[in-house]
């Protein structure tokens, strides 16, 4: 390395020298280009001097060793990362927080061990490259319902938990100073106060860890989770109170209260910040329905702006993230297109996996590295003192929150709550912070964290696992949100808003309630682009889980059965009520079907193709894929309602017809051939409507008697599958010679006839299977 | 005065045992009531209609019905009454109303199969047990009613996509010509189970005086 800088040094200087190396300014960069030019130089002038040969392969590490160490890490990060994976039964005892450790001491040790002096975590990048993109992550997919439901709480073991846990270790590790025998006389209360309020916050990072592999119920994770969050703006607030001091020197009762304000303004103020940029990332998404591809790019630079100012003013950041995710999500996702949110979901999990897993390692690293101080009493008091005034604090905020929730929160709940509790890597970075001028215990400080932290991740998180499942505490449930659900929980919603109206108090739902009509009337209107503004939830839902489902069915390759929970031969004619066979009245009857039909799958197909449509801008290429999943979902949107023309087709049978296809299976058959439909259909259908919309009844009726009478099937449709839907049809007609619901057929023939006159006489027999 | 006095409280201490709220609760609710009916002994349906922030709400005909339905005041006729007194309304915010901490599991069932039979009986209305895909059809407009732009097929076609599935899961399989009738209430307690009704379908009845005395209309 030292032989490198030499080199480097002085090809510098013979750069600066040369009148040709005065182009290149940046010293770095220009090394190699110098030294080439200087050998150039050689060889021009001197073929009196001893000739230097060209220089092929040319090391240069500097130019490239900043980017090039990052790198190495991270690839060493994500490599760690796969390896552990690859080994089931470690994963499943050890969480990979603690692996990521290990690996990290390991690491560290192998550096020392070369005698170079390993990294440390610096605060600067773990606050503005590490921690960010993990926090983006949870608020972005915070999962808001339950979040505002037990908003109180988790605001109680945020704020009052962490202060009583800040106030407890502080005060009690002051007293253990100032007791004869340790040499800790040096310690002040306003240091123990703040180291108290650094190692009293939960870390989101660490809970992140631990809580995802034991998949617990969401209120638990709720809880802890949305605690760890929150109490970053107490923390914030508690670091900069006591520095202050300690610079200041006196404290005075102004003081304290001008602390209180300060962490309102911070609290509020961070909320504020982030929710402005939410609102203009909002804003901006609803205009790029022309330039899909940079949408993830608003969505990443907008938080990190939000994160950044908040920063400026010694604001919260973390909470202003959070709000930003939170407040634009809605309105984002109405606003881009599908891609885009695929995109934007793989690069935040993909960005906080790869932080977390750094995080833990350079834990592990700066452990190693880093000054030690250990003293035996203060680390180990330091330590009980943490576990004591958790779990006391828990206990006694359970008591006083229990009387106000309406579901009650268990000795079990507050057991894991309490258990759950983790310290991590943010107190780690804030001690790291310290000045050692105002703080010369700065290293007792590090040792006493780096152990708090090493004993909550591993002997915590490794143990949690098994006592959630010996408490039998309720896990996660991974069922699939089915649209009967979702049904019943917006009926209940008004049901009980109702019921607060009916009993005359403002409750939770009644305020909720009038925060979506807000919502609706205005916000909505402003920030969602287009018609899906005035979508209501209930329809966005439901499109969302047909999507699913035709994008399930591609992927099972057309399978012979449509996939759903339960093997079930169901199908749309079970449900539909028998109808009275109907009589004659049936040209006007024809006329209102067809309006019908046309209509709705006029209104699903303008909808499925607004949403549909964005894949083919630009440079992004039309994905043949997703092309034929809109045609899959229109095809099934088609099929309902021919089946239903089916099934009342049925009821006029005197004549017990051959089962020719049972609708499952003709829509099997119909799936089996994505490409069955070209685009080209798709884009036809309106048009050839619209040359049906026409009012004479009597043509309809020679239509129909056409139809009834040549009881042939249009050749140019076979690649249609939904021909296969039509056999039962016709042969039923010819049956009962009775034209009744004709529109279908007709409609079918539009599809690829270009009308009635061009139909074939000659094709009399019917289109066999 | 006293014997009124006295004679009230041994009623509400009747009401207290049979629907679980307390003294306290009861009253406060007798206040409301009083305040609902502008003093009369009974309220009809224009009394609930008259509250303002109920007519934004998109069901409220099917909530102001449920009240006057005498399946969910434990008769077992059917049909509906045109006035309640103020045991009824009690006895319908029962169903609302959270459960005390420590019941036990079998009596959260219970609990949990009460409020899902109120449930059941708002969605069928003409009481034949069953709901039909007409009701639950009807159900789903009503709740898209609050925005114009939605038309009756997207309505119709979430209902069948709703009722496809209670079919698929809980009766499985079904031949071609068989009819599904409607949703019967254990097929209905089937699909809604990992709705946590018992702890989602409350509200908080206060004890202190002053919620209802902020009156709001």
């Amino acid at each position: 390395m030292e032989l490198k800088m030499f080199i480097l040094v002085l090809g510098l200087l013979v750069g600066s020298l040369m009148p040709l190396g005065g182009a290149s300014g940046s010293p770095g960069s220009g090394t190699g280009q110098d030294e080439c030019k200087k050998n150039n130089g050689d060889e021009k002038n001197g073929n009196k001097t001893t000739k230097k040969s060209f220089p092929v392969l040319s090391l240069n590490y500097e130019n490239v060793r900043l980017p090039f160490e990052i790198s190495l890490w991270v690839l060493l990060a994500s490599l760690m990362k796969l390896g552990f994976h690859l080994m089931p039964r470690l994963s499943s005892i050890v969480p990979e927080s603690c692996l990521l450790i290990v690996v990290g001491l390991l690491v560290g040790g192998l550096i020392k061990l070369v005698g170079k002096a390993p990294p440390v975590l610096e605060s600067n990048i773990f606050f503005f490259y590490l921690l960010p993109p993990i926090i983006l992550d949870a608020g972005y997919f915070l999962p808001i319902r339950q979040f505002t439901e037990n908003l109180g709480t988790i605001l109680m073991f945020a704020v009052v938990g962490t202060l009583w846990n800040a106030f407890f270790v502080g005060g009690l590790l002051y007293g253990v100073c100032q007791l004869e025998g340790t040499n800790l006389a040096g310690v002040n209360l306003l240091s123990c106060l703040l180291f108290g309020s650094v190692i009293s916050a939960v870390d989101p990072v660490a809970v992140l860890a631990v809580f995802e592999e034991i998949h617990i119920n969401e209120l638990l994770h709720i809880l802890v989770f949305g605690e760890s969050l929150l109490n970053d703006a107490v923390t914030v607030v508690l670091y900069h109170l006591f520095e202050e001091f300690t610079n200041a020197g006196t404290i005075t009762v102004t003081d304290g209260f001008l602390g209180i304000v300060c962490f309102l303004v911070v609290s509020l103020g961070g909320i504020v910040v982030g929710a402005i940029y939410g609102i203009l990332a909002a804003f901006t998404s609803r205009f790029t329905s022309h330039t899909r591809v940079i949408e993830p790019l608003f969505i990443f630079v907008y938080s990190y702006m939000a994160y950044l100012s908040a920063e400026v003013f010694h604001l919260s950041g973390i909470m202003a993230l959070i709000a930003c995710g939170a407040v634009m999500r809605p309105y984002v996702e109405a606003n881009i297109s599908h891609k885009s949110h695929t995109t934007i979901k793989y690069f935040l999990k993909m960005w906080s996996s790869v932080s977390d897993t750094l995080i833990f390692i350079f834990l592990g690293v700066s452990t190693v590295a880093g000054p030690h101080e250990w003293n035996w009493i203060f680390v180990v008091a330091t330590l009980v003192f943490c576990l004591v005034a958790r779990v006391l604090g828990v206990i006694g905020l359970t008591f006083v929150i229990n009387k106000f929730r309406i579901v009650k929160l268990t000795s079990k709940d507050q057991f894991i709550i309490a258990y759950g509790g983790l310290r991590g890597a943010i107190a780690f970075s804030l001690v790291y912070l310290l000045n050692p001028k105002h703080f010369p215990m700065r290293n007792m400080f590090l040792t006493a964290i780096i152990t708090v932290i090493f004993f909550t991740v591993f002997v915590q998180g490794m143990t949690i696992r098994p006592l959630v499942d010996l408490l039998a505490v309720k896990k996660k449930q991974e069922t699939k949100r089915s649209i009967n659900e979702e049904i019943h929980t917006q009926f209940l919603d008004h049901l009980l808003t109702g019921i607060e109206d009916i009993c005359g108090h403002y409750g939770h739902h009644h305020w909720k309630d009038k925060l979506n009509r807000f919502n609706k009337k205005y916000v909505k209107k402003c920030l969602i682009a287009g018609e899906r503004s005035k979508e209501p939830q209930l329809i966005a839902f439901y499109h969302k889980m047909e999507m699913k489902q035709a994008i399930e069915l591609v992927e099972s390759g057309g399978g012979s059965k449509l996939p759903s929970a339960m093997p079930s031969t169901v199908s749309m004619q079970n449900i539909q009520p028998k109808k009275p066979p109907q009589d004659r009245a049936l040209p006007q009857l024809s006329k209102a079907r067809e309006e019908e039909i046309r209509k709705i799958l006029r209104t699903n197909l303008q909808r499925t193709r607004q949403r549909l449509r964005s894949y083919n801008r630009h440079t992004l290429i039309a994905d043949p894929f997703e092309d034929g999943l809109d045609e899959i979902l229109i095809k099934r949107k088609k099929m309902k309602e021919l089946e239903k023309k089916i099934s009342q087709m049925n009821n006029y049978l005197t004549v017990p017809a051959p089962p020719a296809d049972s609708p499952s299976v003709a829509r099997a058959r119909l799936a089996s051939d994505p490409q069955a439909w070209g685009l080209k259909s798709v884009t036809e259908i309106p048009t050839i409507k619209v040359e049906l919309v026409s009012p004479q009844n009597p043509e309809s009726v020679k239509v129909v008697d056409e139809f009834s009478k040549k009881g042939s099937q249009p050749k140019g449709s076979e690649e249609e599958g939904g021909l296969t839907m039509r056999v039962p049809s016709s042969e039923k007609q010819r049956k009962d010679k009775t034209p009744d619901e004709e529109p279908q057929p007709r409609f079918m023939r539009c599809l690829s006839d270009p009308g009635p006159a061009a139909e074939d006489e000659d094709e009399d027999e019917p289109f066999l299977p | 005065m006293g014997a009124s006095q006295s004679g009230r409280v041994h009623m509400f201490q009747d009401l207290a045992d049979k629907t679980g709220f307390s003294i306290e609760q009861i009253n406060n609710l007798r206040n409301r009531f009083m305040y609902l009916t502008q003093d009369e002994d009974t309220l009809r349906r224009e009394h609930l209609e008259n509250i303002s922030n109920l007519a934004l709400n998109p069901i409220r005909r099917q909530i102001i019905e449920a009240f006057f339905d005498k399946r969910n005041l434990g008769e077992k006729e059917k049909g509906c009454l045109q006035e309640i007194g103020f045991e009824e309304f009690v006895m319908v915010l029962s169903f609302f109303r959270p459960p005390k901490p420590r019941t036990s599991d079998e009596e959260m069932k219970n609990i949990k199969k009460e409020k899902l039979r109120f449930l059941f009986n708002m969605h069928d209305t003409d009481n034949d047990g069953v709901i039909t895909l007409d009701e639950y059809r009807r159900v789903v407009e009503e709740l898209l009613s609050s925005y114009e732009t939605i038309g009756a097929e997207t309505a119709k076609a979430i209902s069948d996509a709703a009722m496809l599935e209670v079919a698929s899961v809980t009766v499985g399989q079904m031949g071609p010509d068989e009819f599904y009738e409607g949703i019967t209430f254990e097929q209905f307690m089937q699909i809604l189970k990992n709705v946590e009704i018992e702890t989602k379908m409350n509200i908080h009845f206060w004890n202190l005086d002053k919620r209802t005395m902020q009156c709001g209309k």
